[in-house]
């Protein structure tokens, strides 16, 4: 086979017209991956985005590569049979928070169990955009809505919670507001062998603006963004004054002035157990307090699509090929003459 | 003591030969012809009845098999409860096979059995009325005991009253003399007693003289490395027989001799086995892999347990987390270009609707499978019923049509299965075949087809830019047509065909989304149109029965069976009646309004409130009327004969 072509983000990029609100969070995302995907020295006949319903599953439409806009929520149930059925490619799957863990959740924690060779894209913008601002199943507790205008009584789901305890082998999670950071975590998930999901915070000016502000602008982050970095300990703020600890098995924030930097966690994203990664992911359960970003787990595990090769050729290396005049002739036969 | 037996290759071949073998270690002297004297009659319908525990459906089976090595031709009805093991001894846990044999070619497991074996108080109690009067009743007579008859409701033991009055009585001690023959072998009391199946087997093959050897060497495989089971099984087998022998049932003794059936090579089949099979076959001709996405549901599991045995043949089996993901992924198998099969039964056609219009608006080939079952919600999940033709036509959203196949016996189910195949590939569209319960799990002789003769399937994936933009360069366009109207299958992996598809309503040609009024109403009727092209290619009806007949019988599925035989019988006693039988139900073959309109009378045997009736009607304009049946079990041929007399009357 032939080298990969060099492709530039115009290669990446189709002929339809973008139809996402000016200023959406989609536009950031969509160009950073339509930036990346040279760097991923991959083909676009190889490469297919799969999608449901939701103002994030217009995505597709935008790629040049194979791409299918399905229905609300089954994403991952159509990708889980093409990536069976096709192991040479490579599968995206993209959607939002109402389409993957609303009406699509069964499918969602399905498909990270088997580790079956996905990239899940969750663009988590805390509401319902396309239907016109309900509160979706990440709207925090509370939240005054067209279909909640006493506020939603509803306990929200922490997709990276979710995700980990459906037994995920590679979750990350980052925002709309860094390229740089967005393209990291989108490598790191494309070029793991499984399932790997990415939730990605995602401004909805529209019906929830600013919903990740008092984290994502600039000026916050060092002080809200708890960035996980492998092999080290976990620290933030503008000077690295504060740090994670765990302790009883609980994640906790604490004055690294007051610890000392030796008892601060050390990230380790390759831990075969989750449960550090999970207490980790409950360090906050708001978008106003210090919140993790990055890596939360890694690890390898047999890929779902590899197992279903390798058993169809175990079974032709005991059977042989398969053989129709043997196989109708596989239960007692007689012959009339 | 010598027996009828056919002699076995390790390959399980069996070839049968009217000859008698000695078999090894047998003295010459004891040299009797086991069927001298043993009337012989054209056909006989045998009942196994008794607790779910008691293993009616593996004796059933196993007087089947035997029957059908022995040349027999034969259909059978099996009848099970939904729970897996309902409250032992109650009528609600009884379990039935029904077994129809013959020495000539029939249709249905038959109308009222002529022998009933009864294991247990209940079974009497549930099946007796479907016995012929003056038939014969064979009983497990352990069983009969104060609890049992309470439990089944009997306030006097029928045994010992006028309840058997009339009826032909063999009863047998058959749990005691089991363990008795077990008893020397080590082998436990409580284990023993589940042998008593094979005693009742090894006695009703005595006395319909059938051939021993098949069913020793099923128990020899089956039970392989569990040397007691073996043991007791054939020791219960032998006591059945024994019992036979010493307790003078002679005068009860018949045979049914093989019947002559064309030449060929010949296995006993049910319709999901035969399904399967016919998926693979398909795959072959198609030379494509098949991918089955199913979520486990009673009838059609077995559908998902038989391609999950054959993935030497490249086939993906997927069991998914719910019946939306399992269509969802064939569909995810067909766009990779694979064949992508969904099996399911009704409830499961409900839940995959949503998928079933995205496929129609992806026009992309899926295959779905319903084995009908009594409804509506869980219904009637082990009997059949055929009252999803409604939904399979207009079960979705939309104007979204699908072609519909029907399989209308046991062994059909392999052609239906390639022609809905066929139609997904050729015609880029989803299909629905439907079976029912009956189909799925009946069986019947199958005469196997040269492979060398199945329909060929040549598809070819798209690999050209088929179309010029605006800008005068040459594009990819996923919606241009060719002469069946299908679209071209462009798979991923294919260089510079990228595109994208989706569910939201599209240009014709190019694909793009589009919303324009008049765009919609094209592409709605051009999707029907699409699928109404179908029927140029199919061939015309043919009609059985007489020429100068006044009544039609339009039939369509599993009725098949019970259709042939009950106009057979019509027309033997003089009655002008002729017959129909549908493999398409959408679109209708071409010549079947020509044909309705030929006759003053169109009956429907339906097991529906009459859905292809109203079809027909609405589509024809003709007076058809439906001949309902929705009790759970097929139609007998008597039943049809008495429902059809009535029309010509």
């Amino acid at each position: 086979m032939s080298a990969v072509p060099v492709t530039t983000k115009k290669d990446w990029s189709s002929d339809q017209e973008v139809r996402w609100c000016p200023g959406c969070g989609d536009y950031s995302i969509l160009t950073a991956m339509q930036l990346l995907m040279p760097e991923l020295e991959v083909r676009r006949e190889d490469t297919v985005f799969i999608s449901g319903i939701g103002c994030a599953a217009r995505f597709p439409y935008y790629m040049n590569s194979y791409g299918m806009h399905s229905i609300h929520g089954r994403s991952p149930a159509i990708a889980t049979g093409l990536a069976m059925a096709r192991p040479d490619l490579d599968v995206w799957v993209v959607g939002g928070d109402g389409d993957m863990l609303s009406i699509g959740g069964n499918h969602l924690i399905h498909a990270l169990r088997r580790n079956i060779n996905l990239t899940i894209l969750l663009f988590n913008n805390q509401i319902y955009g396309l239907t016109k601002g309900q509160y979706s199943p990440t709207s925090e507790v509370g939240k005054v809505t067209k279909s909640t205008p006493m506020g939603s009584i509803d306990q929200p789901f922490n997709p990276i919670s979710v995700a980990l305890g459906a037994e995920a082998t590679f979750v990350a999670r980052t925002h709309d507001m860094d390229r740089g950071h967005m393209q990291e975590m989108f490598r790191r998930a494309h070029d793991h062998q499984g399932s790997a999901i990415v939730e990605v915070f995602q401004n909805c000016n529209v019906f929830n603006d600013g919903a990740f502000n008092a984290i994502t602008k600039k000026d916050a982050r060092d002080a809200m963004l708890i960035n996980l970095t492998h092999g080290e300990p976990v620290r933030f703020g503008v000077d690295g004054e504060r740090g994670v600890m765990i302790v009883d098995g609980t994640a906790k924030i604490v004055d690294v002035a007051e610890v000392g930097i030796d008892v601060l966690h050390v990230h380790d994203e390759t831990a075969p157990d989750p449960s550090v990664a999970f207490s980790i992911s409950r360090l906050a359960d708001d978008r106003e307090s210090p919140t993790p970003v990055g890596v939360f787990r890694s690890v390898q595990r047999r890929e779902y699509g590899e197992s279903v090769s390798s058993q169809i050729a175990a079974a032709q290396d005991t059977k042989g090929p398969g053989d129709l005049h043997g196989l109708l002739r596989s239960l007692p036969t007689w012959d009339v003459s | 003591m010598i027996a009828w037996w056919v002699p076995l290759s390790a390959a399980r071949r069996v070839r049968f030969q009217k000859t008698v073998y000695l078999r090894e270690g047998t003295h010459v002297t004891d040299i009797v012809d086991r069927t001298e004297g043993v009337r012989e009659v054209e056909r006989i319908i045998i009942r196994f009845a008794g607790d779910s525990g008691d293993g009616m459906q593996l004796t059933g089976d196993r007087f089947t098999s035997a029957s059908a090595l022995f040349g027999n031709d034969l259909a059978t009805l099996p009848e099970f409860p939904a729970e897996i093991r309902a409250p032992a001894g109650t009528l609600a846990g009884v379990s039935a096979f029904q077994v129809h044999i013959s020495d000539h070619d029939i249709t249905t497991p038959g109308d009222a059995p002529n022998v009933l074996v009864a294991m247990n108080p209940a079974a009497l109690k549930a099946d007796l009325h479907t016995l012929e009067s003056g038939g014969t009743v064979i009983v497990n007579s352990d069983a009969f005991e104060e609890r049992n008859l309470a439990k089944a409701g009997y306030e006097h033991n029928p045994l010992e009253d006028n309840t058997l009055d009339g009826y032909t009585v063999i009863t047998a001690p058959m749990t005691s003399l089991t363990k008795e023959a077990c008893k020397d072998l080590g082998v436990k009391t409580r284990d023993a007693e589940r042998s008593k199946n094979f005693f009742a087997l090894g006695l009703v093959s005595w006395l319909y003289s059938r051939p021993e050897e098949p069913t020793m060497l099923w128990i020899q495989e089956k039970f392989k490395g569990r040397d007691l089971v073996i043991a007791a099984n054939e020791a219960a087998y032998r006591a059945g027989n024994a019992f036979g022998e010493t307790a003078e049932l002679s005068a009860s003794r018949m045979t049914v001799r093989p019947a002559q059936l064309p030449a060929g090579t010949y296995t006993n089949i049910n319709g999901n086995t035969a399904l399967s099979w016919g998926l693979i076959a398909a795959s072959q001709q198609a030379g494509l892999p098949l991918f089955l996405g199913s979520y486990p549901i009673t009838p059609a599991s077995d559908i998902l347990h038989e391609l999950s045995k054959h993935k030497n043949f490249g086939v993906r089996t997927f069991q998914a987390e719910d019946e939306i993901a399992a269509i969802g992924s064939a569909l995810g198998a067909s766009y990779g270009g694979h064949i992508g099969i969904t099996t399911t039964s009704g409830p499961g056609i409900a839940l995959k609707g949503e998928t079933l219009g995205l496929a129609v608006s992806l026009e992309l080939p899926l295959v779905v499978i319903d084995i009908q079952r009594g409804g509506p919600s869980t219904g009637l999940p082990t009997k059949t019923e055929a009252a999803d033709l409604m939904m399979a036509m207009y079960g979705r959203h939309g104007e979204a049509p699908m072609p519909i196949v029907a399989a209308s016996s046991p062994s059909d189910c392999f052609d239906a299965a390639i022609e809905a195949v066929r139609i997904a590939l050729e015609y880029r569209t989803p299909v629905m075949l439907l079976s029912d319960g009956y189909l799925a799990n009946g069986t019947e002789p199958w005469k196997l087809p040269d492979i060398g003769s199945l329909p060929s399937i040549d598809i070819e994936f798209a690999s050209e830019l088929n179309g010029v933009d605006s800008e005068g360069r040459e594009v990819y366009w996923p919606y241009v047509r060719n002469d069946n109207l299908a679209r071209p299958w462009a798979i991923p992996g294919t260089e510079a065909l990228m595109h994208r598809i989706g569910g939201i309503e599209k240009q014709d040609g190019t694909g793009n989304i589009s919303y324009d009024p008049a765009n919609h109403e094209f592409m709605v009727h051009l999707r029907e149109e699409r699928i109404l092209k179908i029927a140029d290619k199919l061939p015309p009806l043919e009609v059985m029965g007489d020429d100068d007949a006044d009544i039609l019988v339009v039939g369509w599925g599993s009725t098949w069976g019970a259709i042939t035989s009950a106009v057979g019988r019509l027309r033997r006693g003089g009655t002008k009646v002729a017959s129909v039988h549908l493999r398409h139900l959408y679109p209708f073959a071409p010549n079947l309004g020509e044909l309705l309109q030929r006759y003053d009378h169109v009956v429907v045997p339906e097991m529906n409130l009459g859905q292809l009736t109203k079809l027909l009607r609405a589509e024809f304009l003709v007076d058809a009327k439906a001949i309902s049946k929705v009790s759970g079990q097929p139609f007998t041929a008597a039943e049809l004969v008495t429902k059809i007399q009535e029309v010509a009357q």
